[in-house]
């Protein structure tokens, strides 16, 4: 599991795509934390965080695309699945290549506290919080796009279906808004990722939060795991 | 070493595999004959667990595949029909990642520089992957097939893409790992099987056309059931005399070759040369030739996967 994790984060890096994200990403916080904190002299995070929501929601899919798309296309996938290890393990190590390159990424929100703190004494536990609220956003992502990349053999396919997906679970909140029915309608604003998200952002910690996050997560993942078996049967 | 017993495998479709039994003893080779889309990469990607089957069983050395694949899967060195090769990776992480994926316990540099000495890719271990050759990209493949020394080696056709003299090295080498080692391998190439394997398996539509030693499929190849006769003497007393020879099957009339002298060809059931030699010698006539009808492998295995030999399915010694 270990050679899995560690091929696909160090094939981050010997592509552009690593680069790309972790660029993607330390120039939109930037532009973010300037707009919201250094030109209007705040020293409050929240808002910075609460417009990485959309950042993620086209940055992760580029981090998951490759996962299992391309083993299929090159079938590399023949070596690991004629492997001595579990399937369940497979998923688990891609999954986690994706977890610490998007930590890498939020790594730079603690460059962005410590910069704040030659100024102003930043709030590290709304940083601190924020950053788990990302990584919990990210999990869930990352396992839908992994989920979406196992389907396909086409990594341009996985990265605009996860992208597209990723979009349709934004707009919840907007279509719960017109589901007439008060009981369908509570339904989809509580699968809202934005609403849920909105808490951390605000710095409430929030175990139902936690736990949805995680939960949506898994089930993703053990889609994949189940996608992967089933290919071996069809 | 491998059993594998009565394994099915339909896709949407068609059947690519149907009811396909066989059975290899540990240092066996194995040569997998067929045509294109015949079922041999699917029976290699069942032994090795790629992919189910709908029915039946595989059992590596006592473990079975479906219940056990990780135990049974660390038997097994496999090389696809297109080798798994992560592109964006130098050969020796590659083959690092290879050997610790594969969980073996030796110590790495060492035996990751041997098998590369092996199979001769040692000039390019630092090199990235997609620019190099098909003939090496093929050797890193069978080198990370052969990573952990598994017993059983499983390799879909291995010489593909290689250039004569590497084909020659690879087949050498094969034969050396196969004194201590059980291998199935695949081939179009009917000569390749004939100098690498113990044992050959014609497979045709998903089922088992023939199987057999490869000694006795080239002994049959060279049959001395079927000879071809030149005698000289009178036309139609030669041809009652051999068609009443014990064991004849059928004698056909060539005509006549040179003056006096008539070509026949004898088949039959077992080997009557002494027989006719004896019969045309108790007569005035005289035999001026007799030679076995050379039936090469390639024949026998035209003859098989055109379904000529039918009824002679499996049985070896009527082919």
């Amino acid at each position: 599991m270990s050679a899995i994790f560690k091929r696909e984060f160090s094939a981050y890096f010997t592509s552009p795509v690593g680069y790309a994200v972790i660029a993607a990403f330390v120039f939109f916080s930037g532009i973010f934390l300037w707009v919201e904190c250094l030109h209007v002299g705040a020293s409050n995070m929240s808002p910075v965080f609460q417009s990485m929501f959309f950042i993620m929601l086209f940055v992760i899919p580029l981090v998951t695309m490759r996962l299992f798309a391309e083993d299929a296309r090159q079938k590399t996938d023949q070596a690991f699945l004629t492997s001595p290890v579990s399937i369940a393990g497979i998923v688990l190590a891609k999954f986690f290549s994706a977890m610490v390159m998007l930590l890498l990424c939020l790594s730079v929100f603690i460059v962005e506290g410590v910069a704040l703190s030659f100024m102003t004494t930043p709030d590290w536990s709304v940083i601190i919080a924020n950053i788990f609220g990302l990584m919990l956003l990210g999990a869930a992502f990352s396992a839908i796009g992994i989920f979406i990349s196992s389907l396909t053999e086409s990594v341009i396919v996985a990265a605009i279906v996860s992208f597209a997906v990723n979009v349709f679970i934004s707009l919840l909140d907007t279509i719960s808004a017109t589901v007439p029915v008060d009981f369908l309608k509570n339904i989809v604003s509580s699968l809202s990722f934005q609403s849920r998200f909105g808490h951390f952002a605000l710095g409430l910690f929030s175990f139902s939060d936690v736990i949805f996050f995680a939960s949506v997560a898994c089930f993703f993942l053990f889609l994949t795991d189940r996608v992967i078996d089933r290919k071996r049967w069809a | 070493m491998i059993k594998v017993k009565h394994i099915s495998k339909s896709y949407v479709k068609h059947k690519a595999l149907d009811d396909v039994s066989f059975t290899i003893n540990e240092g066996e080779i194995l040569g997998f004959l067929g045509p294109n889309g015949a079922g041999k990469s699917t029976t290699m990607n069942i032994i090795t667990g790629y992919i189910s089957s709908d029915e039946g069983s595989v059992e590596i050395d006592g473990t079975d595949i479906f219940e056990d694949p990780a135990a049974a899967k660390k038997k097994i060195g496999y090389l696809p029909e297109q080798p798994p090769l992560y592109n964006d990776m130098t050969v020796q992480d590659y083959l690092e990642f290879m050997f610790r994926l594969k969980k073996i316990r030796l110590p790495m540099k060492e035996h990751i520089n041997s098998i590369c000495e092996m199979v001769k890719i040692a000039d390019v271990q630092g090199r990235v992957i997609k620019h190099l050759s098909k003939g090496y990209r093929q050797r890193i493949g069978i080198a990370q097939a052969l990573l952990g020394d598994p017993p059983v080696l499983i390799l879909d056709e291995p010489t593909v893409g290689l250039d004569p003299q590497q084909i020659i090295e690879i087949r050498r080498l094969i034969r050396d790992i196969g004194k201590t080692h059980t291998i199935i391998l695949s081939s179009h190439l009917l000569s390749e099987v004939q100098a690498v394997c113990d044992k050959i398996i014609v497979i045709n539509h998903g089922r088992i056309a023939a199987e057999g030693l490869t000694a006795e499929m080239t002994k049959t190849g060279h049959s001395t059931s079927n000879i071809e006769l030149i005698v000289e003497g009178r036309r139609q007393t030669i041809l009652s005399l051999l068609e009443k020879t014990d064991g004849v099957k059928k004698v056909t009339d060539k005509g006549e070759c040179e003056k006096g002298c008539y070509e026949f060809t004898v088949e039959s059931t077992k080997d009557i040369r002494r027989s006719i030699f004896k019969t045309i010698a108790r007569t005035d006539f005289a035999i001026l030739s007799m030679k076995p009808v050379a039936v090469s492998l390639e024949d026998t295995y035209l003859n098989i996967i055109s379904g000529k030999s039918e009824e002679d399915k499996g049985n070896v010694s009527d082919i």
